[in-house]
């Protein structure tokens, strides 16, 4: 390990030009569409955008998760600790999944077993991964929901989801996700169908164990405010691409994307009074619907210019480790431009 | 659960008096009575018969008739098979193994067959396989029982010879042989399976789209994201979800064991409780038919309490009590 932590700029997760498809009426469409990003062990990486901007397809694309028949990679790379993960089978796929790399979800009322304990459902990650008896794995599983912070662990372990609480079941999904010490954890929306009180102690409770386990996590949310409290990078999505992508502090004091301002403008103030709350007009197109050539965001976008929809911006690095993808900066012009 | 047991146990008693309330009134409101059937009335005094009404309390008002025979009933006295000319208890002790024999199998095959293939077709829908069992199954619903024994008889007893057409055991058998038994099921099978062929049907097709609709849960996406291999998710995380709705079918099933099948055991003439009934409906022989009413009517009673008892054992959100 301590070889391999020598190296700096060492990177856990690599996804280069990734793009997702979905099949409607025998064509396909791209929610995910020419994706890169690096993620470093240890590493908080925050993913906002609105509600179908593929933030949720991209991350099941990393899980292979996607919906069988439907949803598939197109083209791309997702290496994950120097494994080619667009390449394996999908038993290949299951001795990572749970292991290296896990997941929690948006609606922990429904992401458990209803018929199956807790403890059951804890065990079977265990077992999974782990050569380990009953008894181990009974005491492991107490152990996990009691560093989640889960109350009389040792009740709860024969219990059945309904019994539990939206928030005490996103923690079992939680206990379930960190079981093996993954290095990966993907937590797409985890505080969203949670009342606000607990959506603190679930973002509190994650920091903490990844601080513990060091394990690196991208958070996907449309929160900004979780994206402040947590992340050490962000990225923004928008219509399948990312538009804009930079640590936590650029971001909120410096937005260079003009989508990035607005969703931060739609932040609503507690010390101004505010007749109505802004937001950004229109909706995100949908997939059969995205616009072909051009910046997708044009058709909402206040600063918009005339070559905003002929000319595709390129995501490139405007000042250092602050990348965005819009026609105002030199940087994402066509290269041809450019030179 | 013991408690809810026993509260539905005692509700069972009300509804039962009712039932036999109705069942009488229904057998004395059919034309006729045993006498109608069993004597050739050109050749009998027709005093002779009148007396024997009168002495049989057949003229007696209904009531006081409803009495008697819920009275006894209740001691456990069935009264005595007109047609037979011994007690009911004896003429059904004599029909009811060949019923649940009958009963057992085809539950058996039903099962064995309808989870086989509804677990396949449920796990690949839309292919070629699941289109097959999807046309096997709309024959199963759409050909009547009846139709279909025949059918059965006429392939495999008269042209193939392999199975009996009739009766439930061969010629000459001596009981508790090892051919004996292997006798009666060799005459079993043929009409198990054309009991079965409807039930197959209609369970495979809920199952499959059961496993379909649970696999679009979210709950098989999390077991996706632990690891867990996909045949697991179908046979554990999936099944065992999709079974509680096939308990409901499981209490009706329980009835059919005991009552038997009409038409089945008539066209192979399998002298079950089916059959039975049947026969007793044609001859008047109110006895034994409103004795095995009132059984099926108590046998569906408890296949309900047993379903409904079930869905506690299988299903951890409902709780007995």
């Amino acid at each position: 390990m301590s070889v391999k932590n020598s190296f700096k700029e060492e990177i856990l997760l690599e996804v280069k030009n990734l793009q997702t498809a979905f099949e409607i009426d025998g064509t396909y469409y791209n929610a995910v569409d020419n994706v890169s990003f690096k993620v470093k062990p240890g590493q908080i990486v925050g993913v906002v955008g609105e509600s179908g901007c593929g933030k949720s397809v991209m991350s099941l694309s990393i899980m292979q998760l996607l919906p069988k028949g439907i949803g598939k990679v197109k083209s791309g790379e997702i290496i994950f600790d120097g494994f080619h993960l667009e390449n394996m089978s999908e038993s290949q796929m299951n001795k990572i999944r749970g292991k290296d790399v896990s997941m929690i979800f948006q609606e922990p009322m429904t992401s458990l077993n209803p018929v199956f304990t807790i403890g059951y459902q804890l065990q079977e990650v265990l077992f999974n991964h782990m050569k380990i008896s009953k008894k181990e794995a009974r005491q492991k599983s107490i152990a996990l929901l009691k560093s989640v912070g889960i109350s009389r662990p040792e009740k709860i372990v024969d219990e059945y989801p309904h019994q539990l609480s939206g928030g005490m079941r996103q923690r079992v999904m939680i206990a379930i996700a960190i079981a093996c010490q993954p290095k990966l954890l993907i937590a797409d929306e985890p505080t969203t169908a949670l009342d606000v009180t607990v959506q603190a102690q679930i973002l509190e409770l994650l920091k903490k164990i990844q601080k513990v386990n060091d394990m690196a996590i991208i958070l996907i949310t449309h929160d900004l405010g979780v994206v402040a409290e947590m992340c050490d990078e962000v990225m923004v999505m928008y219509a399948g691409k990312i538009v804009e992508r930079t640590n936590v502090d650029s971001l909120f004091y410096n937005p260079k994307h003009p989508y990035t301002s607005l969703l931060l403008g739609a932040i609503p103030k507690m010390d101004q009074e505010e007749e109505r709350l802004s937001s950004i007009q229109g909706m995100v197109p949908s997939l059969i619907n995205m616009p072909t050539s051009g910046c997708r965001f044009a058709n909402r976008c206040p600063m918009a210019m005339p070559e905003c929809s002929t000319t595709t911006p390129l995501l490139a690095e405007n000042e250092e480790g602050h990348e965005v993808a819009c026609l105002q900066y030199e940087t994402s012009k066509p290269r041809e431009e450019v030179r | 659960m013991l408690k809810f047991a026993f509260r539905r146990f005692l509700g069972m008693i009300p509804m039962l008096l009712l039932i036999s309330i109705v069942i009488f009134t229904l057998a004395r409101l059919m034309p006729g009575d045993s006498f109608s059937g069993e004597i050739d009335p050109t050749n009998t005094n027709p005093e002779y018969i009148a007396e024997m009404r009168e002495k049989l309390g057949y003229n007696d008002p209904l009531p006081q008739q409803y009495f008697r025979w819920i009275t006894n009933f209740i001691q456990g006295d069935f009264g005595k098979s007109t047609r037979f000319k011994i007690s009911v208890s004896e003429v059904i002790k004599e029909r009811l193994p060949n019923t649940l024999l009958l009963g057992f199998t085809s539950i058996l095959i039903t099962y064995v067959l309808a989870f086989l293939m509804g677990m396949y077709a449920g796990r690949k829908p839309y292919t070629l396989g699941d289109n097959l069992i999807g046309t096997f199954n709309y024959l199963g619903l759409s050909i009547p029982s009846f139709v279909a024994g025949v059918f059965a008889i006429y392939f495999f007893s008269y042209k193939l010879g392999w199975f009996p057409s009739n009766g439930s055991i061969g010629i000459g058998m001596k009981e508790g042989t090892i051919e004996y038994w292997l006798s009666r099921f060799h005459h079993v099978i043929l009409p198990a399976f054309v009991l079965a062929f409807l039930n197959i049907a209609s369970y495979t097709q809920f199952l499959r789209n059961d496993i379909i609709e649970n696999s679009r849960k979210d709950f098989v996406r999390t077991a996706r994201a632990k690891g867990t291999p996909e045949s697991k998710i179908y046979n554990v995380h999936i099944l065992r979800n999709s079974i509680i709705p096939l308990v409901t079918f499981l209490g009706f099933d329980l009835v059919s064991i005991i009552s038997g099948a009409i038409i089945t055991e008539t066209i192979f003439t399998y002298p079950g409780l089916g059959q039975l009934f049947l026969q007793s409906v044609g001859t008047r022989d109110y006895p034994v038919l409103m004795t095995l009413t009132m059984l099926f009517s108590l046998i569906t009673l408890i296949g309900n309490l047993v379903a409904d008892i079930l869905y506690g054992v299988v299903d951890p959100r409902i709780r007995l009590d």
